[in-house]
């Protein structure tokens, strides 16, 4: 690495030398007196952290080229000029259980306290496109989420909400385009424009097969439909977000931060080039293209971390020739690491959530959930949502924070470690490509190996007490676990299995058997299967029923059991 | 030689979390015994099933959905149904204290949540494996 024109070769030197002369008369002078509490400090992707950073660890760099301004290429700093001091992120709680409408309830008690977007959770039936009376539903009724089964369902969990105005997002993959037609859907026959709704789908399934597992279709029909959500999305829901590509997932099945960012980035322009093979334009999706990520424990590997991420994408989006800013900044939502939160001593899970969300404000993001308390024990109750809520809140007005853009840009530690992750990931573009590709990768079980293998040094760093965790191994405390915990409406599934019945015998199954028909043929032939699905939902085709549809002409995908 | 310890680790239902159960599946087997993981979705009748096919000692059933009530219980009472009164039955996951007297009731020995050392579950199945 060359040192940047930005500096003076002498006065560098000269830094060079002095440093050398403190390491040597002060710092190790001290350290043979007063040993430092461990011989290596690394942080969470073993990476070695060096005792202090100083110009000369940045010194390859050029202010201009590598970091630059917010709101202009390459983006590292910031997507907006103004930043936060334009407009805060968008709190956006991820949350559902049992059904549509207990979970409306909660929706609206979220705004009350002054939630700005909405996120749906659902339950695994849900997640794999089961309806709640499906037999492999057994057990899962609202447990993970909310069950939506048909159009009806959608019906109830937004009655009352402003989907015009309010925007929501939906962790949904699998089933992504039906469920994703039942909000279209709700929002037509609400007499509300498709210009006028506006929100997020996750729709990403590499992810699904690399960590998070609610996979139904095998890789090339799913990335079909996606590429379908893509090309209906810009023309006929411009605001809606066609996917989210998520590190989040791949980060909680116990990645590094530099895996999951470059998993991450690798699973995003895999579906540029699947969309534009398609023929798509590039710069007519690709500012439709949202991400996802985890905001986990080390502090600054994570701020450095979305950093490094504006900067790899926007130079990756160049090199595939996107032109507008749109298409080259990346837009993310950060919600706090699950994983890191701790049965024992639930409330002081708060503290770790402040900490996470932090790093997630101070590395740009867009949108943020802040994980409740008990999550570690059960679905959150309303008092521990409330003061997730708050805890964003207070970051937001009273911290200062968001006072100026990019804070701790130019910090030597924070620009020295973007740009090592952004060397890190590169390393794992190659071996990735090496291996064939993102697809090929997966049917290797190379992300799912590399990915165990993070998780259970993890595991035993912490057990062998080479990482800590408060109140697990270190600080315990032997008492009984006293926190309120979310109780579910016994008469929800019941109610939910009734509803379907109903709407079943009471439908006009004709057309809705055509509308299946149609959908069938299309999704043997190669259109756009949005239009179709549409039609499905909107003659009250269930979530299952329509998944079948798909499931006789795709496939099912199954994964090998690698640990 | 005495025979290693077999142990099927489970992953019963939808749920698609399997951090857990990968490291326990890996942690058991680094404590010296056999070590079967069925990968994700399975039913109570295919875990009884590979259970059966395998002649599993213990069996490891991972849930963090919330469903494990309904779905532990399948599992165990199958079992009771098959006559395999031998097999030590162990649960983890995301399960409230509630529900860990009631899921010990109906057969399964021991509950570990978020927080467990590894060793304690390989020293729980020495403890408490029948062979």
């Amino acid at each position: 690495m060359g040192v940047s024109s930005m500096y003076d070769k002498k006065e560098l030197e000269n830094l060079i030398r002095k440093k050398e002369e403190w390491n040597k008369n002060c710092y190790k002078k001290h350290v043979s007196k007063h040993a430092e509490k461990k011989k290596h400090f690394r942080n969470l992707s073993s990476l070695d952290i060096d005792n202090i950073y100083t110009p000369d660890d940045i010194s390859h760099l050029n202010y201009e080229k590598h970091i630059g301004f917010p709101g202009i290429y390459p983006f590292l700093r910031g997507i907006h000029p103004t930043m936060y001091r334009g407009r805060l992120w968008t709190m956006r709680q991820f949350s559902g259980f049992g059904s549509a409408e207990e979970t409306n309830k909660r929706y609206k008690y979220l705004l009350e306290h002054g939630e700005t977007g909405l996120s749906v959770a659902f339950d695994y039936p849900t997640l794999y496109g089961y309806d709640t009376d499906h037999k492999l539903s057994r057990g899962e009724f609202g447990k993970c989420g909310v069950a939506i089964s048909s159009l009806k369902d959608m019906e109830i969990l937004f009655s009352g909400i402003p989907i015009n105005k309010v925007t929501t997002s939906m962790t949904i993959n699998g089933p992504a385009a039906i469920v994703w037609a039942f909000y279209i859907a709700n929002a037509e026959n609400r007499g509300i424009n498709k210009n006028d709704i506006g929100g997020t789908i996750q729709n990403d399934i590499l992810k699904e097969y690399i960590a998070q597992k609610s996979f139904i279709f095998p890789p090339e029909p799913s990335m079909r439909l996606i590429v379908d959500t893509f090309e209906y999305g810009y023309k006929e829901v411009p605001r809606w977000n066609t996917i989210s590509i998520s590190g989040y997932h791949i980060r909680e099945a116990g990645s590094t931060a530099v895996q999951e960012l470059a998993f991450t980035l690798g699973d995003g322009v895999e579906y540029v080039k699947w969309a534009m093979e398609r023929g798509l334009k590039i710069d007519d999706f690709a500012p439709r293209l949202s991400f996802f990520f985890n905001a986990h424990n080390d502090f600054f590997e994570e701020i450095a971390k979305y950093r490094a991420a504006r900067r790899i994408w926007s130079q990756e989006l160049k090199k595939l020739g996107a032109k507008k800013d749109r298409s080259l900044f990346m837009r993310f939502h950060t919600q706090t690491a699950g994983c890191t939160l701790t049965a024992q001593q639930p409330e002081i899970n708060i503290t770790r959530v402040t900490m996470q969300a932090l790093s997630a404000v101070l590395g740009g993001t867009q949108s943020l959930h802040t994980n409740s308390m008990d999550e570690a024990l059960a679905l959150p109750s309303e008092k521990a949502a409330r003061i997730a809520l708050r805890t964003q809140q207070i970051i937001a007005e009273e911290s200062g924070v968001t006072n100026t853009v990019d804070p701790l840009g130019g910090s030597y530690y924070i620009e020295w470690l973007t740009d090592k992750m952004v060397e890190e990931t590169y390393k794992y573009f190659d071996k990735v490509e090496k291996l064939g590709g993102v697809i090929p990768a997966i049917e290797k079980g190379f992300f799912q190996r590399e990915i165990a293998e993070s998780a259970y040094k993890y595991q035993k760093e912490i057990d062998e007490k080479e990482r800590f965790m408060v109140g697990v191994n270190k600080y315990q405390m032997d008492e009984p676990i006293e926190i309120p915990i979310l109780k579910m409406d016994e008469k929800g599934e019941e109610r939910q299995i009734n509803r379907l019945k109903n709407l079943r015998k009471n439908r006009n199954n004709s057309k809705l058997n055509r509308n299946l028909d149609n959908l069938r043929k299309a999704a043997e032939g190669d259109k756009n299967l949005m239009p179709f699905i549409l039609g499905c939902v909107h003659s009250y085709a269930t979530l299952g029923e329509t998944c079948d549809v798909l499931r006789r002409v795709f496939g099912e995908y199954t994964e090998p059991a690698i640990y | 030689m005495e025979q290693k310890i077999r142990v099927l680790v489970a992953k019963p239902g939808l749920d698609g979390h399997d951090r857990g159960a990968k490291i326990v599946a890996r942690a058991l087997r680094d404590a010296g015994m056999e070590v079967v993981y069925t990968g994700l979705h399975q039913t109570a009748e295919m875990i009884v099933e590979t259970a059966i096919q395998e002649d599993v000692n213990v069996i490891g059933l991972s849930l963090l959905s919330g469903a494990h009530m309904t779905l532990f219980m399948d599992v165990t009472k199958l079992l009771k149904e098959k006559g395999l009164d031998d097999v030590l039955v162990i649960g983890g996951g995301i399960i409230p204290e509630k529900d860990i007297p009631k899921l010990k009731k109906v057969g399964v020995s021991g509950v570990f949540g978020p927080g467990t050392h590894c060793d304690d579950i390989v020293d729980f199945i020495r403890k408490n494996v029948k062979k």
